[in-house]
Parts: C-alpha cells; sequence; structure tokens
C-alpha cells in the first residue's frame, strides 16, 4: 500500500476501533492489521509524525465523534476508537517528547469532588487528545487544590470539569470561581450530565456542550 | 410470600417509591460520603426515608443499595463490608415495610466496563453474587437491577441474582433521546433489544427508569409492548427534566404534574409505576390517588 493509502487506512481503523491485529471488531477487519501496526509501519517508512497525526488519528476520531454526536455511535465505539488511537499515539510519542510534533495544546480535564465517574470524562478526553491535543487526565473525585496544581505544572492548558450527579455537580461552582480568580483569562470547560447552558452561564464557565466532539472543535477555536 | 406476581393478580396497578439519593443528601450526608454506608451508621435516617414511602401509600419500596456492589463500594475503603451493607439496607427497609409492603432489593450498575477490560466477567458475577445475597438474607422480596445501560452487565447481574435467590428479579434499564430520535442506553440499546435479552434471562418483571421524565416513559413502554404484551413493566420516571433554579438543578415536575400523565403510562401498558431523580412522597402520594382513585 502506498503511504497515502496506508494513512487513510489508519483514519478507517481509529474510526471502527481496530487497535491492531488481535482486535476481534469490526468482523470485516478480522485478523487484519490495526492502528498499531499500521502506524509502526508508516513510521519505518519514514513518513512525518504530524501526517500520521493529522490525517490519520485525527480525522478518525472525528468521524467517530460526530457520528457519536448524531446519535448514530454510542459509548461503546467511542471506547474502542480511543484505544486504537492510542495504540498510534503511544508509537508517536518520543516525537511529542523530542518536539518533532508540536501538539495543539494542552488540556488538563478532571472528575470534580464528590464525584467517582469517569466514563464520560474518559470520552471527552479520548475526542479531545484525537483531536490533537495533550491531555492531562487527573482522575476522579478531585478539589480546587487538584486543578489548580494541575494549572501551576501546565499554565498555559484549558480545563474541562466533569460530574454526573446533581449533587456533585454544584461543587463546580466552587472550582470555576477558584480557576478564575487566580487565571482570570483561563478558559474552563463543563459537561455531564446534569450540566446545562444555563448552568454553564450562571458559574462563569466558557464552555459547555452534550457532545465532546463540540468541546474539541471549541478548544481548537481558541488557538 | 409476598410476590409481585401475586400482588399484580390483585391490583391492575402497583405503585413503587421514589427518589432515595436526594433526600439522604437533606438529611446531611456530604457529597463526599457514600451514601450506603449510612445504613451501617445512620440507619434511623434512612428508616425515615423508607418509612416515608409507606406512608405516602407504595405497595413496595426500594433499598438504600444501589451503590452498594463491591465495585462502587471499592473507592470508599468498604467493598469488604458488601455483605452487611447490602443485609443491613434490606433489614432497614424491611422494618419499614412491615408486612404488607413488598421490598425490592436495589442493585446498580458497577460502574465499570467489561468491553474495556475494567474487570471480568467472574468477577462481576461474584460481586453481584455477594450484593444479592447480603440483600436477600437482608429481607428483601425481590431483586430490582436497574438504571442497566450494558446489556452484559445487567445480564451477568441476572445470572448472579438467580444463582443466589429464589426470588423475583426484576430488570430496568435507562434509555434517553439521541439526537437521531430514538431512544437508546448510553451502550447503545434499544429498548426492543433490551426486552428480548431480558426474557431470554427469565426475569420476572422488566422496565425503564431514569433519564426521562413520564412523557418519554410512555413512549419507552409503548417499545416494550411492540416485543411483549404480558411480562410486568415497572417504570420509574424522573419527576421531568432537571433545569436550573437558584443555582442548582431541579426537577421541575410537581406531584400533580406528574400523576396527570400516570394515566396514559398505565394506558400504554406499565404495571408498577414510581418514581426516580427529583420525586418525593409527596410525588408517590400523588400517584397513588390517580392509580388507586
Amino acid at each position: 500500500m502506498q503511504k497515502e493509502e496506508l494513512i487513510q487506512h489508519l483514519s478507517v481503523c481509529v474510526e471502527k476501533g481496530k487497535a491492531d491485529r488481535a482486535t476481534p471488531t469490526p468482523p470485516e477487519m478480522k485478523d487484519k492489521e490495526g492502528a498499531k501496526e499500521i502506524t509502526r509501519k508508516l513510521l519505518e517508512m519514514d513518513t512525518p509524525p504530524e501526517e500520521i497525526l493529522n490525517q490519520g488519528l485525527i480525522p478518525g476520531m472525528k468521524r467517530i465523534g460526530d457520528l457519536y454526536g448524531q446519535g448514530k455511535a454510542f459509548v461503546p465505539h467511542l471506547l474502542l476508537a480511543a484505544r486504537a488511537m492510542n495504540e498510534a499515539i503511544t508509537l508517536l510519542k518520543p516525537y511529542f517528547e523530542a518536539g518533532t510534533v508540536e501538539r495543539k495544546g494542552t488540556f488538563i480535564i478532571g472528575t470534580v469532588q464528590g464525584d467517582l465517574h469517569d466514563i464520560g470524562k474518559n470520552l471527552v478526553k479520548a475526542i479531545v487528545e484525537g483531536s490533537g491535543w495533550e491531555v492531562v487526565d487527573l482522575g476522579t473525585d478531585v478539589n480546587t487544590e487538584g486543578f489548580l496544581k494541575a494549572l501551576e505544572e501546565h499554565p498555559n492548558a484549558a480545563v474541562g470539569l466533569s460530574a454526573l450527579i446533581t449533587t456533585t455537580m454544584v461543587n463546580m461552582e466552587e472550582i470555576v470561581k477558584k480557576i478564575k480568580e487566580k487565571y482570570p483569562e483561563k478558559k474552563v470547560l463543563i459537561g455531564g450530565a446534569p450540566v446545562t447552558q444555563d448552568y454553564c452561564d450562571k458559574i462563569g464557565a466558557d464552555f459547555f456542550s452534550l457532545y465532546p466532539q463540540e468541546a474539541a472543535e471549541y478548544l481548537n477555536s481558541l488557538i | 410470600m409476598r410476590t409481585i406476581k401475586e400482588k399484580l393478580k390483585k391490583n391492575e396497578v402497583l405503585v413503587s417509591d421514589g427518589a432515595w439519593g436526594t433526600f439522604i443528601h437533606q438529611k446531611g450526608l456530604g457529597s463526599d460520603e457514600c451514601p450506603e454506608s449510612w445504613n451501617l451508621t445512620h440507619p434511623d435516617d434512612i428508616y425515615d426515608v423508607a418509612l416515608s414511602y409507606v406512608k405516602a401509600g407504595s405497595d413496595m419500596i426500594l433499598t438504600n443499595s444501589f451503590g452498594a456492589s463491591p465495585f462502587k463500594l471499592a473507592p470508599y475503603g468498604l467493598s469488604d463490608k458488601t455483605y452487611e451493607i447490602n443485609k443491613a439496607a434490606s433489614g432497614i427497609s424491611r422494618r419499614a415495610a412491615r408486612n404488607d409492603v413488598i421490598v425490592l432489593g436495589s442493585v446498580g450498575p458497577t460502574g465499570k466496563l467489561l468491553m474495556m477490560g475494567d474487570v471480568t466477567e467472574k468477577e462481576l458475577f461474584d460481586g453481584f453474587s455477594e450484593q444479592i445475597k447480603g440483600l436477600t438474607v437482608g429481607g428483601c422480596d425481590a431483586v430490582l437491577i436497574e438504571t442497566m445501560s450494558d446489556m452484559d452487565e445487567a445480564r451477568i447481574a441476572i445470572r448472579a441474582a438467580k444463582s443466589v435467590t429464589q426470588k423475583e428479579v426484576m430488570c430496568t434499564f435507562t434509555f434517553t433521546l439521541t439526537p437521531a430520535g430514538e431512544y437508546r442506553t448510553m451502550m447503545g440499546a434499544s429498548p426492543a433489544e433490551s426486552v428480548q435479552m431480558l426474557l431470554e434471562e427469565g426475569v420476572d418483571v422488566l422496565g425503564a427508569n431514569c433519564g426521562n421524565g413520564t412523557a418519554g416513559m410512555i413512549e419507552i413502554v409503548r417499545q416494550i409492548r411492540e416485543v411483549n404484551r404480558e411480562i410486568p413493566v415497572l417504570v420509574h420516571a424522573n419527576a421531568g427534566m432537571p433545569e436550573l433554579k437558584d443555582g442548582e438543578s431541579v426537577f421541575p415536575e410537581t406531584p400533580s404534574e406528574m400523576s396527570s400523565q400516570i394515566r396514559d403510562l398505565i394506558l400504554a401498558g406499565a404495571n408498577i409505576v414510581g418514581g426516580c431523580c427529583g420525586t418525593t412522597p409527596g410525588h408517590i402520594a400523588s400517584i397513588v390517588k390517580v392509580v388507586k382513585g
């Protein structure tokens, strides 16, 4: 296969969640190469890692993210796509670290204090990462100090807060307040089942969406 | 023995209970605390919640054990107390229910994803078995596996229940309306697909809870009834869809607004009606009035 064809194929592997040869799904790709093998092959062909990221991984994640936003793909599809993407990202990591490939920016994400749910957070993480950002995942039950500490380490990052329950969503207000006190220009994105645009406006956060792909698009618009 | 099937023979429609979580928070549970730990530390407060639904006229009440699987208890360092916490949960509701009201042992999802390898099938099975053992020994009359999204997880929970108890097993899924205009669980299962699986697994009652107000549930019950007309259907709807009020997310429907839609829900084919998020003993009392005249 030619390089262009391979990159195209890589984007399909990401979209369909074909992580490696051993991944049993989708059935039509059974026993065939997955994101891992194809990325390795592309690197061996001296393909610029940037091309692999921008023309392979990002379009694949965007397609599945859009399908999710349209109600035509569901959580398992996104998670499988994320797994496939991560196989490729792992191989690209040395190039990120050496500075050969620039990512769009850094995004800090965590589920807020009192809340242990991480599925929604992980979906946003995957889509944003798959959109070309470096993601710093603080995990669940993260308090104000946790977010502020991460911001000290990554002063140029944008921040995302997640919550699944109405009783923990209220903790977002304090976290957003404290972040904005210290970094008035800092962009804060919020999301989760009980969150609404009204709530986002009220607590002074910058962005809310029901769909992870829109978070990635918002972040891209900041560049 | 109190069984739902028997009760349904005498009454066309039964009324279940309403929300517990918000109620327990009002009693002082902190957002960092494990709600189910209160079965051991604040049994009187939990008893109050259970009793308030008995007094509202519920034919059946749940137990404070939704998140009492070892997986959900683990972050609080309580997974080794799974059996004890569930037994206490059932015991408290049993005490409030006396002999007349049915107690449903509540079992919620684990938050672990089988497909991502977070847990193995065996770990899930063993965890659910431990939880349900505690619930049945504590005195519940039936097991309610609720708010499920993943068909595989639900199937394992049902099989675990059937392996440890002869009591009736019920299972409900949570569907939301997708941007494509279809009802699906978070994992992509439709009402029809879930019914098919639940019938194969031989549940005694199936249905839907959370994710919707009564209006959405009416459509979901219609879709369930297209697949099967006989099996009893349970619905726990939210008090509408959450709205922001004074900085807090609230469920907007008043008891009378909610109960005014109950007749349509029953006409669509629901046999057991109750409430989920945002519903109170007031909502249940209002539903009881509609159902029992």
